[in-house]
């Protein structure tokens, strides 16, 4: 075989190597929810799931966007949603954002919503990414929680603050049973 | 050499153009943005009649590792083929001419944003430019990354024997062409002395000199010769007859300062396509950058127009009403830096201004600014809405 | 996109370069790029003044920790002076590379164009993973502390869902491109590894355990592109650039159904159009699919067209997809045997369909005749596919 060059370093040598230089970017920002997104927020302070509808195509939109990405013409209306659905997929997490090694397992997930007008299956759906709670490492793997009815579990009215985590996880109607 | 097909600017489109937008994400200005362009060029259908999208943007300026995933909702291109050019929007519509000219595409959207009122400190985001081995360690942390700036505008100064007078001349003269155009945030009835009795920045730029961050989205349609056609937008289309992009050096020390090869580059590139060989003469007026006041001069000069652009802005040469004008829009001095959205803007004034000529050529320029060596010229025309 | 079009000159390969893909390395990312490109313009028998364009690709900036990322590598990837781009969609940009070095010479803009793709991830501390928090929706995802490693699980989970699949099938794809690795010069993990080593790694997410992911790299690669008259100097049997594609499908990966990539089927029908390819599984040779993670591979043989929907892993428990077999798949060892330097990786994946018309693969050479194949690379939240056709 060809010979390529680079060298390669183990862990403590890129540690030991003279000339090492650490740095800690300091890069911060406030990001602009926008229209639609602040609409969304707003909502879910007041314990609501809010999407937007484009008329033309009929499609509903969660999290709301204030334009149709396939008609590109603005979205007609705000649309309150069932804070239901089922479970699209789920999985179980070992390990922190950081890479380390979590103490109990995490359950994250992606939920269809319940949404009317939409057919059952269909490729594009209204939906979230979230933590789902309620569910055991054997309901993810034997394949019992997808399709699984859920519904948002959301913290008390006096600690929402108009984020995603107001709604802290979703959870099985009906302790788990369908 | 001009090589088929031939392509035009047939639409454009912004939103913003404020120092700070709190009503909107970067995402609905660039929906804002792409609903005008559209519309001006007459595409009713943007998700089938644009054949690829181009989008003009940097991670570190939206916040984002991989910033291209917000790119395709707000202008048409879900599902399509959309990608992004990390760098300014003139290079983009260099990419969107060269795809036009393989024959394959017809019409190509090149989107271009800037949202600089959501960094916290802009400085330390421009602190991550730098080389972080040989450069970062070292580097100032104050008036930056206009200290870079500063050098050239020193070598500047030394080797053509002008001074801190001329700058604010073109400071002045930029901020007040400002106050005409609707964009121009910045704009400012300022006189030449009150720019010298100012407090420097970084030694010889004062806050005259500087162009300040604006939050903007931009949206330019091109089309060959074929969609022009297709589409009647001859009186629309504004021909984009050659661009050039060049980069130089990153690294610090071997960057001539005083100097733009990158600007010269990309000029002979676009005059070399667009058969033009007397700039001055055969060009009308001309958008160069002027994120520092200096830029003015230094770009003239490194896009051949003319010898010597400060005798040039002392016979009056380069005002609105002057022989040449030179950013009569009030540049980035008066509109402000819209990070990589910059070469769109000035591609937006060219635009607008030719579609008001009966017939005419211009130059626009565009620089990235420091600490980059990288530039990109175009050079347009229109023919007052008839076939050549 | 018009197709059928009288091609004026049409873009061929004629050289290709690689470094080592390591998991940490001593050189800068500009020394990386700069080996990878002397590699190239050695094999085409050119030097930099022979190159009239550059285009570059690096993923996250983040990774390097830079700013203007692009500038920064210029120096490194001969742009000095030059036209120079960088091309970007996430991961999937070490294909974007060479199709905007396709359309730099099909343009008839540049005659030849100098392509660099390099990533140098081990930099990140405290781990590379890390950078990764940044790729997320800072305002309805972020909160939320996610993991990359989450999204892949989520996609994998939903395959299994959908298509049958097991975790014993999928880790196929890991053993077999583990095996083919080992004939790669730049192979970094590359083994004889067994469906029992994959299953008993450590689960990360289930069900992605570790041996289901490529590493962390260091790495670059550069390929020369050139108009049809430059590479007939240069060689007598040029490869040729067939079709390219690209597709981004929508920011909002939750609001579709992950078991299937639509957005590389449309990237793959672009660029089987353009090659004027109608049943790609007949008339394409060889493939390097992307696989950051061993499911992925499936996907994408799906996505390209080269397996029916939700039957590559079936497909490949019958060999159809080994070196010798029907439609080799991942020849080089794959980004799971070869290493991940995210940009490099989809530029080494079309060099190893350029080495495989060349007929240059050495030991990795696959036993069948190939005329035609495909390379394509993902990227973003689940919404890049990016695809090239080569041919001879």
């Amino acid at each position: 075989m060809v010979e390529l060059e680079g060298t390669k370093l183990s862990e403590k040598e890129i540690e030991t190597l003279p000339g090492v230089i650490y740095y800690k970017p300091f890069t911060r920002y406030k990001f602009t929810a926008g229209y639609a997104v602040s609409v969304f927020l707003e909502g879910l302070k007041r314990g609501k799931i809010v999407g937007s509808i484009c008329r033309r195509c009929g499609r509903v939109y969660v999290p709301p966007r204030s334009y149709c990405e396939y008609c590109l013409k603005p979205t007609d209306e705000f649309i309150e949603l069932p804070d239901r659905g089922e479970i699209s997929t789920a999985v179980i997490s070992y390990i922190s954002a950081k890479r380390g090694r979590l103490e109990k397992p995490e359950f994250v997930g992606v939920i269809r919503l319940e949404t009317p007008g939409y057919r059952e299956g269909s490729y594009e759906f209204a939906g979230l990414f979230h933590k789902i709670c309620g569910i055991t490492e054997e309901d993810v793997k034997t394949g019992k929680a997808i399709g699984m009815k859920v519904k948002a579990r959301w913290r008390p009215p006096e600690e929402r603050a108009g984020s995603i985590l107001d709604i802290e996880c979703f959870e099985p109607i009906g302790g788990g049973e369908d | 050499m001009t090589t088929k097909p031939r392509v035009a600017v047939i639409g454009m489109g912004y939103s913003g153009f404020q120092p700070t937008t709190p009503h909107a994400s970067f995402r609905e200005m660039m929906f804002e943005a792409a609903l005008k362009a559209y519309s001006i060029a007459g595409i009713d259908d943007p998700r089938s009649q644009v054949d690829a999208f181009i989008s003009c943007q940097e991670d570190y300026w939206d916040g984002i590792a991989i910033a291209d995933e917000f790119a395709p909702e707000p202008i048409g291109g879900v599902l399509r083929p959309t990608f992004t050019v990390s760098g300014d929007g003139l290079q983009g519509v260099a990419q969107g001419v060269m795809l036009l000219k393989t024959g394959y595409f017809d019409v190509i959207t090149v989107e271009s944003h800037a949202k600089p009122s959501d960094i916290v400190d802009l400085g330390k985001i421009y602190e991550m430019a730098l080389d972080p081995i040989y450069v970062r360690p070292t580097a100032p942390k104050t008036a930056v990354p206009h200290y870079i700036a500063a050098l050239d505008a020193v070598a500047y100064m030394d080797s053509r024997e002008s001074g801190e007078e001329d700058f604010a001349e073109v400071a002045a003269k930029n901020r007040n062409n400002g106050l005409t155009n609707p964009l121009a945030s910045y704009a400012a009835n300022v006189s030449i002395d009150e720019i010298l009795e100012s407090e420097h920045v970084a030694y010889p730029l004062t806050m005259y000199d500087i162009s300040q961050p604006v939050d903007a989205a931009l949206v330019a349609v091109l089309a060959s010769d074929t969609a022009v056609d297709r589409l009647g937008a001859w009186d629309r289309a504004v021909w984009i007859d050659g661009i050039g992009y060049n980069t130089e050096t990153y690294i610090p020390e071997r960057h001539v300062y005083g100097t733009m090869p990158s600007i010269r580059r990309s000029a002979l590139t676009a005059y070399g396509e667009a058969g033009i060989t007397n700039p001055l003469s055969q060009l009308d007026f001309a958008e160069v950058d002027d994120r520092y006041s200096f830029m003015e001069l230094l770009s003239l000069e490194e896009a051949l127009l003319g010898e010597d652009s400060i005798e040039l802005l002392r016979r009056g040469d380069t005002y609105p009403e002057g022989k040449f004008p030179v950013n009569a829009s009030g540049g980035s001095l008066a509109t402000g830096a819209p990070f990589e959205a910059t070469g769109l803007m000035r591609l937006y004034y060219a635009y607008m201004k030719l579609l008001s000529m009966q017939e005419g050529r211009g130059l626009v320029v565009s620089w990235r600014g420091p600490p980059t060596y990288t530039s990109a010229a175009a050079v347009l025309s229109y023919y007052g809405g008839g076939e050549e | 996109m018009r197709t059928n079009i009288h091609v004026k000159d049409r873009v061929a390969v004629v050289g290709a370069g690689l470094t080592l893909f390591r998991r940490r390395m001593l050189e800068t990312p500009q020394e990386l790029a700069a080996a990878a490109a002397r590699m190239a313009l050695d094999e085409a028998g050119l030097t930099l003044e022979d190159i009239d364009c550059v285009v570059t690709g690096t993923a996250p900036d983040a990774f390097d920790g830079v700013h203007f990322n692009g500038e920064y590598l210029g120096d490194g990837s001969g742009a000095v002076g030059k036209s120079m781009v960088r091309v970007y969609v996430g991961g999937g940009t070490g294909v974007m590379i060479p199709v905007a070095a396709w359309w730099h010479v099909a343009s008839g803009k540049c005659r030849t164009v100098l392509a660099v793709g390099e990533e140098k991830m081990s930099p990140a501390l405290p781990h590379p993973q890390y950078v990764f928090a940044y790729i997320w929706d800072p305002i309805l995802e972020r909160p939320l502390e996610p993991n990359l490693i989450w999204i892949f699980a989520m996609e994998m989970r939903r395959y299994m869902a959908k298509c049958g699949g097991k975790k014993e099938d999928i880790a196929l794809v890991s053993v077999k491109n583990k095996r083919n690795a080992l004939d790669h010069p730049a192979a970094q993990v590359a083994g004889n590894i067994t469906v029992e080593d994959v299953l008993n790694s450590e689960t990360l997410v289930w069900p992605v355990n570790r041996l289901d992911i490529s590493p962390v790299s260091d790495g670059a690669a550069a390929m020369v592109l050139a108009s049809e008259r430059e590479a007939r100097r240069i060689t007598d049997n040029p490869v040729y650039v067939e079709g390219i594609g690209w597709t981004l499908d929508n920011t909002h990966w939750y609001n579709r159904d992950l078991y299937y990539p639509r957005y590389v089927e449309y990237a793959a029908r672009m660029a089987y159009k353009m090659a004027g390819i109608e049943k790609p599984i007949k008339e394409i040779d060889v493939a390097e699919p992307y696989d950051p993670f061993d499911y992925k591979e499936l996907h994408h043989l799906e996505g390209l067209q080269l397996a029916p929907r939700c039957g590559a892993w079936k497909l490949l428990k019958d060999g159809f997809y080994d070196r010798d077999g029907e439609l080799p798949s991942s020849p080089s060892g794959g980004l799971l045997g070869v290493g991940n330097p995210i940009a490099a990786a989809g530029v080494m994946k079309t060099i190893e369909i350029y080495w495989q018309l060349a007929g240059k693969a050495g030991a990795r050479q696959v036993k069948k005749e190939v005329y035609r194949g495909v390379a394509q690379a993902w990227g973003d939240l689940m919404q890049v596919g990016t695809v090239i056709v080569l041919g001879r």
